[in-house]
């Protein structure tokens, strides 16, 4: 059966490698993506911790800016 | 109509969006491609050669999609003077780009066993070529241009220019004599594919599309992120 699969009538080296191409594909531009997003939100909660109290204060009267920290720590 | 769609409002959603996104496209990926590769039967003529569409056929759809959703974000973003709206075309373009790729690369690999070549310069192929340069085109335009307003200007035009190879993609394999068959899916008349191959062809559409979106929310909050950084520079 799994030999079946894998040979599929000789055709099995161009279907899995189109199959395997696509999911690599996904997979780099998901990790891409994530590192963005990852050193963004770093850069944000680094930005926002040397913000003194006042600023800090201002800045979390927007529901983004708190929404964003809660995120990171919780991530 | 447009301050209901706000960065502000919608980043609670689109924040807590991704991980479900991610689950619900490994569950339907899952179901996908068991019956792309197992439960699918083979052709009659290409027998599992086939089975490439259903990451090919997928791939191409979603790339033309998703360059169409861009030139009308853009233009109306144009119009109606919305930058939100080039932000969420600007978030679109990766996943885009990769479909596009991914077409080219498949459809290179199923065109060895199916028509003895890796490459041919038939008129559908060199348009989805001529797409992933205006992809290309469109993604380098928003890191060389530092003004917002240029960069606004300049991938619109990419966009309206790019569009017009849409509808050339479409119907190239009418218009001209290709390596490629004519449509088997109508939306408007019946289709020929079989619903056995129908099926699984669909589950993949939705996987893909499920993707796309997962790319989609996760580059739109680094976008909305980026933004933030800024403002907390001008405090």
């Amino acid at each position: 059966m799994i030999n079946e699969i894998l040979f599929m009538n000789g055709y099995g080296v161009y279907v899995l490698s189109a199959f395997i191409f696509t999911l690599l594909s996904f997979t780099a531009l998901y990790l891409v993506t994530k590192i963005q997003f990852v050193k963004e939100q770093s850069k944000f909660v680094s930005k926002f911790g040397s913000l003194n109290t006042e600023k800090a204060n201002s800045a979390k009267l927007q529901k983004i800016n708190k929404e964003i920290l809660a995120n990171a720590t919780n991530d | 109509m447009f301050k209901l769609f706000q960065p502000n409002r919608i980043f609670q959603i689109t924040s807590r969006a991704p991980k479900y996104v991610l689950f619900l496209f490994v569950l339907v990926l899952s179901v996908g491609l068991t019956e792309a590769l197992v439960f699918s039967p083979e052709d009659y003529k290409q027998s599992d050669a086939v089975r490439i569409m259903y990451v090919h056929v997928p791939a191409a759809w979603i790339s033309l999609g998703i360059f169409s959703s861009i030139t009308v974000l853009s233009i109306s973003g144009f119009i109606f003077k919305n930058k939100n709206l080039f932000l969420i075309a600007k978030s679109l373009a990766p996943s885009g780009f990769v479909f596009n790729i991914i077409a080219l690369v498949t459809g290179s690999i199923w065109g060895k066993p199916t028509w003895g070549t890796w490459w041919a310069w038939d008129a559908r192929i060199t348009s989805m070529l001529i797409l992933a340069l205006f992809y290309a085109m469109y993604l380098i335009s928003w890191r060389i241009y530092e003004n917002e307003e240029k960069v606004f200007k300049i991938s619109t035009i990419i966009t309206i220019l790019g569009i017009v190879n849409v509808p050339i993609i479409k119907y190239s394999v009418d218009w001209w004599n290709t390596l490629h068959q004519p449509a088997s899916i109508n939306i408007l008349s019946k289709s020929s594919i079989h619903s056995s191959m129908l099926f699984p062809l669909l589950i993949m559409t939705a996987a893909f599309a499920l993707f796309s979106l997962l790319i989609f929310l996760m580059k739109y909050n680094t976008e909305l992120i980026k933004i933030k950084n800024k403002g907390l520079d001008r405090l």
